[in-house]
């Protein structure tokens, strides 16, 4: 099967002012792969996602995606039109806090239904029965569809934010420190939920984290990131179970051991 | 009433009266778009009406004659003061009769009567945002008509099916114009939206603290959103007019007693008026005629 990148990053920089956000990024993702990116607070993680998602123009480099028509399209060269309907598409956004990618005063149903509304579904009932789906495919009680987020549990809304985001079935997700803030056990059924998901539905995904152990239970690939620079990459296994760089090194040796 | 001399023939100035003009005509040419404008400090308090007299100062002229109503009144204080100040600043004819106004200056309501070419519709908006509070950022609600992303407004829809089993947005229903922009028709029934289609006369929209003006040109599309299993249905009344027997018309409850007393009359007064001195009575008149 020859397979083309889905993402290619080329040379990617982000300055904020004479400040480093991230320097000389450059990787390839391909469909179906997740990638992990790890490092400490203020390396440039969610910088280069936001870098990579377009919710920050790239200081320099290129970033392009193969498009659904087997165009590559470099995306700091589209319309904003056109970039708007691929986030809300073919990509999906998982933020850290569900508040910020969810809309907190409409129903937990209506927020699964609003992406299928705006590319112009316009039939109540099957958006419903979608939007009902969906929230039994990550474990959220189909009786909870009329109910806001508001009085959802954390782990609940979290899962409700990746329903929103996937119900156009997606083919590119980015997702930033999607546990964070989440208790273990919920962060453990949450890693679960996502990781059945992926492989499900061949989603290609980039997940910033500073958590090792999220890394190594979804990421098949993960890039260490320090000041801006990435300085180690390769399969998840091998950069954890053999790190090279000596930070790296450090990260991995001061995971807790219970 | 005729001592003009100490104000501008109705009262803004020239310079303002060309500025809101030049906002009008950019609203004409693009059905529904919220051009803004330099609002100005009217006599009144801001939600009685600014936006509204405003463009009607600025497009009116010593032969037009006003017809001012407030809830489909022409005798309630909003309408009564409006039509008095521009009897004072700019000493026009006024009417309470639909047919023979030129501009009809108009809270809430449009007239029952099919209005013609010609005649000029002039709303009072307090709100022309439709997404402001599904989406509180203005710079993203411009965003998203610039980029005709609505599927916002449909999540509101959703939102009252949900709840209520129908669509419960019974005013300032939203409405999709000439095909391109959503457009909040002001807080009008939704009664009244099928008469914005296809409308001979023109429809301003003035947002006087806001500071936007918006339009529907004559014969232009105005589409109510809905959705395909849950179409738009406007408002039924069970009884007509206690007053003048009148069916397919907007009724207002009047409570009459602390006893559950009540009565359904024509929200548009002149409408009524006109019906009853052509003979038509309703319950009430009918049973009151009989007592007397």
């Amino acid at each position: 099967m020859t397979q083309t990148p889905l993402l290619k990053v080329n040379d990617v920089s982000k300055f904020y002012g004479s400040r480093i956000g991230c320097r000389n990024v450059s990787f390839e993702l391909w469909p179906g792969e997740v990638l992990a990116i790890v490092g400490e607070s203020g390396s440039g993680k969610t910088t280069l996602l936001s870098c990579l998602s377009t919710r920050l123009m790239p200081s320099s480099g290129i970033v392009e995606y193969h498009m659904r028509d087997g165009q590559y399209r470099d995306l700091a060269r589209m319309g904003e039109a056109e970039r708007r309907f691929l986030m809300r598409t073919d990509w999906g956004f998982v933020h850290q806090n569900p508040a910020d990618g969810l809309r907190m005063t409409v129903s937990a149903g209506a927020n699964v239904g609003e992406r299928l509304m705006a590319v112009g579904d316009r039939h109540y009932g099957n958006i419903r029965a979608t939007a009902a789906d969906w929230l039994r495919r990550v474990e959220i009680e189909e009786d909870r569809i009329d109910d806001q987020p508001r009085s959802f549990s954390g782990g609940m809304r979290q899962r409700l934010q990746i329903a929103r985001n996937l119900v156009t079935s997606p083919r590119l997700v980015f997702m930033d420190e999607p546990t964070g803030g989440l208790d273990v056990s919920v962060q453990a059924r949450l890693l679960d939920l996502v990781r059945g998901l992926v492989h499900d539905l061949g989603l290609s995904a980039i997940i910033v984290t500073h958590d090792l152990a999220v890394a190594r239970l979804l990421s098949h690939r993960m890039m260490v990131m320090k000041d801006g620079l990435v300085i180690e990459q390769g399969l998840t296994d091998r950069v954890l179970d053999d790190p090279r760089e000596p930070y790296t090194q450090l990260l991995v040796s001061s995971i807790l051991q219970v | 009433m005729t001592d003009l001399a100490t104000y501008n023939f109705a009262y803004l100035d020239e310079q303002t009266k060309r500025m809101i003009r030049r906002a009008i005509l950019k609203a004409i040419s693009i059905p529904g778009y919220q051009v803004p404008f330099a609002s100005r400090e009217m006599p009144m308090p801001y939600g009685w009406g600014t936006g509204g007299v405003q463009v009607t100062a600025s497009i009116l002229g010593p032969k037009d004659v006003l017809k001012v109503i407030d809830q489909g009144a022409d005798d309630t204080t909003n309408a009564v003061s409006i039509r008095a100040f521009f009897q004072k600043v700019a000493n026009v004819a006024v009417t309470t009769k639909t047919r023979d106004a030129t501009i009809i200056q108009t809270r809430h309501r449009i007239p029952e009567e099919t209005l013609t070419a010609g005649q000029t519709l002039v709303y009072q908006v307090p709100i022309p945002e439709p997404l402001r509070f599904l989406e509180p950022r203005e710079t993203e609600t411009r965003k998203m008509h610039a980029l005709e992303e609505y599927g916002l407004m449909h999540v509101k829809l959703y939102e009252d099916i949900a709840r209520n089993g129908h669509i419960a947005t019974t005013y300032a229903y939203p409405v999709k114009v000439e095909g391109r922009y959503v457009m909040d028709p002001s807080p009008t029934p939704k009664f009244d939206n099928p008469k914005m289609h296809m409308s001979e006369a023109l429809q301003l929209f003035g947002a006087g603290r806001e500071k936007r003006i918006y339009a529907v040109p004559p014969h232009t599309d105005v589409v109510s959103l809905d959705f395909e299993d849950h179409p738009f249905e406007i408002q039924h009344f069970d009884k007509p007019c206690a007053l003048c027997g009148a069916e397919h018309v907007y009724l207002d409850e009047v409570v009459l007693d602390d006893k559950g007393g009540r009565m359904f009359v024509c929200s548009d007064t002149d409408h009524c008026e006109d019906r009853r001195e052509h003979g038509h009575a309703g319950e009430m008149l009918a049973r009151q005629e009989a007592a007397e």
